[in-house]
């Protein structure tokens, strides 16, 4: 079966260009057309062996639309994003590469970016990054070289001009669809709809926002961003995430930098039985109350260490409407050799022909 | 060919964009340089034998007066010990106030006043005449750090592989940091047997 938004000839290349589009990447796409796009946090491995990653990556099969690699978030070290996002482009994924500025500066961060385009990253979302104080090694030099939007506005000058950030000419230029991340539930909360004008303005075409458990500020929000005309803009998808257990909404309340949990939702989760249950419950009832809101292009679900719930919730919710996400498909070359396998120890052959009339009927087929 | 137009460089180019004001900075780093003279500095490296048997004692009263930090609370010392330190320091050594004092190991040139903040040793990019890579004008900490130490006693300080510079403690009081260290270690041999 062969499958929207691949490209034909190879199922794990990148597509086509179209016109208007920034990027060769399925996100950009599916956004585009206008459907409710899915994106999911892929919890970085602390190990050196790829497999971690792909099996990471494999609990998203067929739900989602991209997958987020995060860049040592909360100022923890894990595997780069660079990385990740190399290995999941190996395998077809559609990697959303986060660039945190604490890390990196300008000159770094220019290189990981045709680093990264060059392996196939097609989307890339800008960040501030948190301090290193949140994280296991406080004693880290802040490096904030950068920020958000002037990372933005440095990667956008060096798609759409073909231009380092000194100037000078690059010989072929990045395609990536750009990404920013926005927090409604932050004060001075006037001033978040202006700072999602500026980030549009620096260059974000798609936005993900942080955990949405206040259903009603973030309608506010996006009241104000509509009266802006903002979500005409740039596609916002609102990130949301289950809650293992009121203990784990306590601390995230209190220990991540960002996260505003109302006390109305701790309550709900106290009363619960079984409040890991119940906290997948409300994630579903908060995207049933989220996609109904104006403006909002997709979701964006943050399970850390709950990633096996992913599917349930986006197929729980019903955000997709019957739509299936592209899927890592076998190869059908592998496939044959695995059967053969023992023919093919016992008395070597040349299935070259074979091999190939088999890639070649899966093109054909519709 | 010599009639040919040479092609400018990124670096010409970018000089050439840059906004022409009145204001010329006199001189620009990566890190801010605070000294534009270094007689201090250098006088310091010169005669850091009489400062290395200065700061022995200077610590060693320190010490003795452990008794009267506790009384005062360390936290409470703090703000006007940081202030003297930050200043003494700041005018013989050009101290950046990392809060990690190392100048005993490194000839009594603070070697953050290096570009690069190097702690172990001088860089490969030293000019012939002993200046920085970075800032021609300035003698290079590492230069300086290396001829410093060979007038100590601890001359062999120098050697000693120094840890990552935990940024944390920046702007905090060393000499309050190594006192209490110093009396912790003194209190745990006072009494053997306990678990340190």
């Amino acid at each position: 079966m062969s499958q929207q938004d691949s490209n034909p000839l190879d199922p794990s290349a990148l597509l086509e260009p179209q016109p208007g589009h920034s990027s060769l990447g399925r996100l950009e796409r599916i956004l585009r057309r206008g459907e409710f796009a899915v994106t999911a946090e892929l919890n970085p491995p602390d190990s050196a062996d790829p497999h971690d990653v792909y099996e990471r990556a494999a609990i998203f099969d067929g739900w989602v639309d991209g997958i987020n690699a995060v860049d040592a978030s909360g100022a923890n070290a894990h595997m780069s994003s660079v990385g990740i996002c190399a290995l999941l482009t190996r395998m077809g994924y559609a990697p959303i590469m986060q660039i945190s500025c604490r890390d990196k500066n300008r000159i770094a961060i220019q290189g990981d970016v045709l680093g990264a385009s060059a392996m196939g990253v097609q989307n890339i979302l800008c960040l501030t990054g948190d301090g290193v104080q949140a994280g296991d090694q406080p004693g880290a030099k802040p490096v904030f070289d950068l920020d958000c939007m002037s990372l933005l506005e440095t990667i956008r000058i060096m798609r759409d001009n073909s231009k380092f950030l000194s100037g000078r000419k690059l010989t072929s230029a990045p395609t990536v669809f750009l990404g920013a991340a926005i927090n409604p539930f932050a004060p001075p909360h006037d001033f978040r709809p202006h700072r999602l004008a500026k980030k549009i303005a620096a260059g974000a075409q798609f936005v993900q926002s942080q955990y949405c458990y206040d259903v009603p500020m973030f309608k506010k929000y996006m009241r104000q961003v509509r009266d802006m005309g903002l979500d005409k803009e740039c596609f916002i998808m609102c990130g949301v995430g289950p809650l293992a257990s009121a203990r784990t909404a306590r601390w995230m309340r209190s220990n991540v930098p960002g996260v505003h949990i109302p006390d109305d939702i701790i309550k709900r989760l106290e009363g619960a039985e079984d409040q890991k249950k119940e906290g997948k419950q409300l994630c579903i009832d908060i995207i049933n109350e989220v996609k109904e809101i104006e403006g909002v292009s997709g979701i964006h679900v943050m399970a850390y260490r709950q990633e096996e719930f992913v599917a349930e919730i986006v197929h729980d919710s019903g955000v997709l409407k019957g739509r299936r996400p592209w899927r890592k498909e076998p190869n059908p070359v592998d496939q044959m050799v695995a059967d053969r396998m023992e023919e093919i120890l016992e008395e070597p052959k040349h299935l070259l022909h074979e091999m190939a009339g088999a890639a070649g009927d899966t093109d054909s087929q519709e | 060919m010599a009639d040919q137009p040479t092609k400018p460089t990124q670096a010409s180019l970018n000089k050439k964009s840059a906004q022409a004001t009145s204001y010329k900075p006199s001189g620009v780093s990566a890190t801010g340089r605070k000294a534009r003279s270094f007689a201090v500095r250098l006088w310091s490296v010169r005669h850091s034998r009489t400062l290395e048997w200065f700061y022995g004692h200077f610590a060693d009263l320190f010490l003795k007066l452990h008794p009267l930090w506790k009384a005062v609370g360390y936290e409470r010392a703090e703000g006007p010990i940081k202030f003297i330190e930050k200043h003494t320091k700041g005018f013989l050594f050009d101290c950046r106030m990392c809060g990690q004092c190392v100048l005993s190991s490194t000839g009594m040139s603070c070697p953050m006043n290096c570009p690069k903040q190097l702690r172990n040793g001088p860089c490969g990019g030293v000019r012939a005449n002993g200046h920085c890579e970075v800032e021609p004008d300035m003698p290079c900490v590492w230069v300086q750090a290396w001829s410093g130490a060979n007038r100590m006693n601890g001359r062999d300080n120098i050697f000693d592989v120094q840890k990552p510079v935990d940024q944390s403690l920046r702007e905090t009081s060393s000499w309050l940091r190594v006192t209490a260290l110093a009396a912790a270690e003194r209190e745990a041999a006072e009494t053997p047997g306990t678990p340190q």
